[in-house]
This record gives C-alpha cells, structure tokens and sequence, in this order.
C-alpha cells in the first residue's frame, strides 16, 4: 500500500514536468535537424547520418553511468582520465608486454572498473569529502600514472581486427551504435524497472532517509561508481581503436561533456530527478549538432560557444517556470 | 566548570588550526628533504623564482576561495583568463605605446564582465554554479579562439613595456609578487574585517538563515563571481605578460589548479570556510612541487601523479581531523 503510492507520486511528478523536458528535447532535436537539412544539401542522408553517430558515441557510453551519478546529488569528473589510464594500460600490455589483444581488451575494462571502484571507496569511507574532491584528486592521479606509463609516446599497432570495433559494421549498422543501444536499454532497465533504480532515485532524493528505510547507501554508492569506471573502459576500448594508437592525453576533456549532456538531458545536479532517455536525446542532440554545423565548416569554436549558451539555457528554463518555493528548495538540496 | 569548558574549548580550537600547522610542517618537511637533495633550492634566487611562479595562482586561489565559500565552484576562469590576456596582447599589439596600467585595467575590465555575466546567471537566474561556470568556460574559449582567429600573439608583437609587467619589479619586489602580496593585504581585511566580506561567509555557512537575517544573498553570490572574474582577468594580463605569449588554449585546465590549492589549504568545498593563511600556504606547496620535483630530477612525467597523490592525502588528512573536531565537539556536550 505504501509502495504504491510513493511509486504513483513519483510518476505524476515525471509526466507533470519531465514528460515535457524531453518532449523540448525532441523538438529541439528536430529543429537541429531541419536547421541542418537547409543548410547543408549533404546532412540528409541516412547512410551518413547513421555513419555520423560513430564520430560522437564513443564518450556516449560513459553518459549512461553518469545518469546514476548525477542522480545520486554526485558527480565524477575523473571519467576523463579513467578512458587515457585504461587506453595506455592496454596499449602498453599489448605493445611492451606481448600480452595477446583480447586479454590487453579486458585489462582495458578491468583497469577502468578498478579506477571507478577506488572512486566509490574513497568516497563512502571519507564522507566529509565530496566526490567532487575525490574525483578531482584521482583525475589528476589518472592521468598522472597514464604519464608515466607513456610519458610523451604513442602506442599504436593494434591488430587490424581490432579496427572493427570503432570502424565496423554489422548489416550497415554501425558496430558501436549497436553496442550503445543494448547498453542504452540495460542502463535505462536497470535505473527505471529495478529496485536499484528506485533506490538510486531514493538517495539522490533524500540520502539519510534512505539510509534509516534500510537502502544501503554505501553499497550502491560504490556500485554506481564502479559502473562508470567501467563504462570508461568501454570508452577507452571504442576510442583508442577509432584513433588506432593511444596517448596519454587522450580524451582531454571528456568529462564535461558528458555532464554537459546528463545536464542537458534533464537530469538535476541537485540529485533525485532526470531519466535515461533525456540524456541520450541530448547525446544525439549534441552530436548531430556538431556534426552539421561541421558539414557547413562552422569552425569548433563556434560550436563551443553554441553548446556552452545550450547548456546554461537548458537549465535556466525549467528554473524559470519552477515557482520560488521550489527552486528555494533546490537551492537546499544543492547544499 | 567554566574552566573546563575553556580548556576544551581551547582544545579543539587547537585541533581546529592543525590543520594549517600540519600543511605547514609537511611544506618545511618537504623544503627540507628538497635542500638536502639539492642545495640550490633554498637559495635566494630560486626562492624568489618560485614565489613569482606562484603568483598568478595564488591570486586566483583568493576568489576561488570566496567563491567556494558560498557553496560555488567556478570553472570558467581559465577560459576567462584566456580572453582577457587575448584581449588585452591584441591591444598591446595594436598599439605599442599603451601604458601597461591600462593594459592590465582592461584586462580587468574584461574578466569582471565575465564574471559579472556568470553572477547573473547563478545568483538570478538560479543556474547550478557548476553548470554556469562549464556552459560560460565554453563560451568563453570559443570567443577567445573566435577573437584570435585560432592564431597566437607571439613576444614580438608586443611592447617591451607590457612583457615588463612580470619581469620589472616595484620597491625592489617583482611586480606579480608585489601585486600578489596587495591582494592578499586587501582581501584579509574585506573578509575579516568589513561587513561584506562576513556575510560572503554567512551565505556559505547557512543560506537560509543568511537570507532570514536580512543579507541580501542574491548581491553576496553575484560580488562573488565578479570578484572571480575581476581576479582571473587580472591574472590573464600578468599571464600573457609573463609568458609573453597569448594563446587561445591559454590556461586551460588551470581552474583545476585553483581548486587544489584551495582544497589544500582548508578551504571546505560544502562552503562557509577558508582562510587566507590556509591558501597561502596551500598555493605555496603546489608551488613548492612545481619547483622542486624538476630539482631533484623527478621525471616530469611524474610530476602530475605526485601532485595527485598529494592533494588526495592532503584532503584525506583533512578530513580525519575534522572527525575528530567533531567527535571532541559531541564530548564536549556530553559533559
């Protein structure tokens, strides 16, 4: 009975004032996209379009743990330098160390679940630090190890099969965008039709009541964390074989746009509130943007400026339409 | 009783100021093993080399700090530190004959707009201070890219009089030093002493009941991210006169640095604390580092993973004796 009608509340709350965020999203994706089509005779084409996808959806797969993040009131900017260790590690295993290419691809991943895993621990044993700290301080020590594994070289010669991860195709769809839907769909079953999806509401909402109901907050915590430290790797994976060799300053920059499109998709930094599907809307929004303002040769910093005034507007409407009571209240939850 | 009640309050004051005594005696521990390796770092002149490479850091380091004191983060301020040093080399190069005083007014001009614009955006619009500073960091370096047409404004291009701001020096101290040590004086006195500077930490420590004591939080947030803005335009003349290069990647990722010297000296990210002492010394130790790890023939590329490993031991001791303030603080009202 109780259950029930929290669960009943929560949905009115989403379709009140969510179903509309990404309804705008949606529109605003059309009219990327009509404004795209007239401006450029080459954007319409489906082939290119679908090709279009493999440019941007390398850093997509960290977006769909960052959701969890974000919801939770935290945020991890160590991403970044999570996708450079994992790619260095690998490349380095496979290159300097013989290690055969599939294990070198596991290593990949292992060493982005070990980065994510250190990031949950730190930041459920020291809670006077927030993970902004955490994080902060692992992204430097990343990136940093990722120095001094590589120092200023780049490893490349990968076996050409591992080419096929980035650049392939199965029946004309893109390898990468397959992989990207079924982790799309795991990511947003598990966030809306699990128990752990609701409890990862519940924290970000209110985390000492979610302990005192018996959520164990430390434990998903660390799970969220290591998710993402994972789906880095997964990063590291598609990214290094789209490049076809590694550096350490690789994905200089990653992290804010990933939260640049969590954000953008209607989730509240404030914690509690925003759904899978927004931040993969703004995923394509953000990247089918680039990629016709490219065909038209908007040079990049246009597009930065764009994006940057996309973000803060993103977030200014909703505010503007929340009464002051509510946005009082935000304002406490952000503390 | 009331003795008692002294005594442990004396205490935990005590414990209180560890803290900065105990970053203290890590940054002489380290001075010492430094000197020991090699005899030239505590000498004069790589003292004073040291000092002035710290102080464009440790001038941001004083509007991060207030700007984190009030809950907010700012990281805009390396793209605003770009864009007013682009500004700013561009009208040095237009015309020579501008007196670096007003060079350095213009450069400050410039950053208080930006910071201005992000105040705005923050205290009116009720924008995350995260969301802002990133989507404004966009469009920040965008312009400043768009400004410079991507090229740089090189030594020759400017007059011997604006690359003099770094190199000349004022009663015998170099100016960055000297302007650094003014700041510092100012800012000491407007956050300890005049009414302003309390509330900015009043707003910090509880919003709520700043807003209910008649402080009116809305002017405090914005004076805040123009003060940041004012400091990073600042800093963006005394950058490019230093290293008499304007680049449109200028400074990016600094605003990282900031933050660590902010974190290492005390400042806490949830707000309402920080001191001037703490991020003297915290700018300091990163500065110490900067100088002293190529001293001692650390490789370089070992240098950004020390750094991290300090910061987070730093953050971590920081929270251990904040527990313990904490748990005194229960005793004590145990009794």
């Amino acid at each position: 009975m109780e259950k029930r009608s929290i669960v009943a509340k929560k949905e009115f709350k989403l379709r009140s004032f969510f179903f509309q965020w990404e309804w705008l999203l949606v529109l605003i994706l059309v009219a990327v996209n009509i404004i795209n089509a007239s401006l450029s005779p080459y954007y319409l084409n489906l082939r290119s379009l679908i090709d279009a996808t493999m440019t941007f959806l390398d850093k997509a797969f960290i977006v769909l743990p960052m959701v969890f993040v974000i919801i939770l009131g935290d945020i991890d900017i160590s991403v970044a330098s999570t996708v450079a260790l994992s790619s260095v590690i690998m490349a380095v295993s496979y290159n300097n160390l013989g290690v055969p290419m599939e294990l070198a691809m596991i290593i990949c991943l292992a060493v982005g679940t070990v980065c994510g895993l250190i990031n949950g621990l730190l930041i459920v044993k020291f809670k006077e630090l927030s993970a902004v700290i955490v994080t902060l301080s692992t992204m430097i020590i990343y990136r940093g190890i990722a120095y001094i594994i590589l120092e200023d070289q780049a490893s490349g010669k990968f076996p050409s099969w591992y080419k096929y991860l980035g650049w392939g195709y199965v029946g004309g769809v893109p390898f990468i965008l397959i992989v990207f839907a079924v982790f799309a769909v795991i990511f947003g079953l598990l966030l809306h039709k699990t128990t752990f999806g609701r409890r990862v509401y519940a924290m970000g909402n209110n985390i000492t009541a979610s302990r005192f109901s018996g959520v164990q907050v430390d434990k998903i915590k660390v799970i969220v964390f290591t998710l993402t430290g994972f789906m880095s790797g997964l990063t590291a994976l598609f990214l290094t074989s789209r490049m076809g060799s590694t550096r350490p300053n690789v994905a200089t920059g990653y992290e804010l746009d990933v939260i640049a499109m969590v954000v953008l998709g209607g989730v509240s930094t404030a914690g509690g509130k925003g759904r899978i599907i927004g931040a993969i809307l703004s995923i394509f929004l953000i990247g089918l943007l680039r990629y016709g303002l490219g065909l038209k040769n908007v040079p990049a910093q246009a597009l930065l400026i764009i994006i940057g005034l996309l973000l803060i507007f993103a977030v200014m409407i909703p505010n503007l339409k929340i009464n002051m009571g509510k946005r009082r209240k935000l304002h406490k939850a952000e503390a | 009783m009331s003795e008692i009640a002294l005594e442990k309050k004396l205490g935990v004051t005590s414990i209180g100021k560890f803290r900065e005594l105990g970053l203290l005696v890590f940054i002489i521990l380290l001075s010492v093993l430094v000197q020991l390796r090699n005899p030239n770092f505590m000498t004069l002149e790589n003292i004073n080399d040291m000092i002035k490479n710290t102080a464009i850091l440790s001038i941001l380091t004083v509007g991060m700090m207030l700007v984190i004191v009030t809950r907010g983060i700012d990281l805009s301020i390396g793209a605003t530190l770009a864009l007013s040093g682009m500004i700013s080399a561009l009208t040095v190069s237009a015309n020579p004959d501008l007196h670096p005083l007003l060079a350095m007014l213009l450069g400050t001009l410039i950053g208080t707009v930006c910071g201005a614009i992000l105040g705005f955006l923050i205290s009116r619009g009720g924008v995350l201070p995260i969301i802002a500073t990133l989507g404004m960091m966009n469009v920040y370096r965008g312009l400043t890219f768009m400004i410079s047409g991507g090229k740089w404004v090189s030594a020759h291009q400017m007059s011997p009089s604006f690359k003099g701001i770094a190199t000349g020096s004022i009663l015998g101290i170099n100016t960055l030093i000297f302007i650094a040590v003014v700041i510092y004086i100012v800012f000491y006195y407007f956050i300890n002493h005049t009414r302003t500077g309390r509330q900015i930490y009043a707003v910090g420590s509880n919003p709520e009941s700043a807003k209910i004591s008649g402080i009116n939080t809305v002017k405090v947030l914005w004076m805040v991210y123009t003060i940041m803005g004012a400091l990073a335009g600042l800093a963006g003349v005394l950058w490019v006169s230093k290293f008499a290069s304007a680049q449109g990647d200028t400074a990016m990722g600094y605003e990282m640095d900031v933050i660590a010297a902010c974190v290492l000296g005390g400042v806490n990210i949830a707000g309402g604390s920080g001191k001037i002492s703490g991020i003297i010394l915290g700018s300091l130790l990163l500065g110490i580092l900067d100088n002293a790890l190529p001293l001692i023939n650390v490789s370089p590329f070992w240098q950004q993973a020390i750094q991290g490993v300090i910061i987070l031991v730093a953050v971590i001791i920081n929270a251990l004796v904040k527990r313990k303030v904490d748990r005194n603080n229960l005793m004590r009202r145990n009794i």
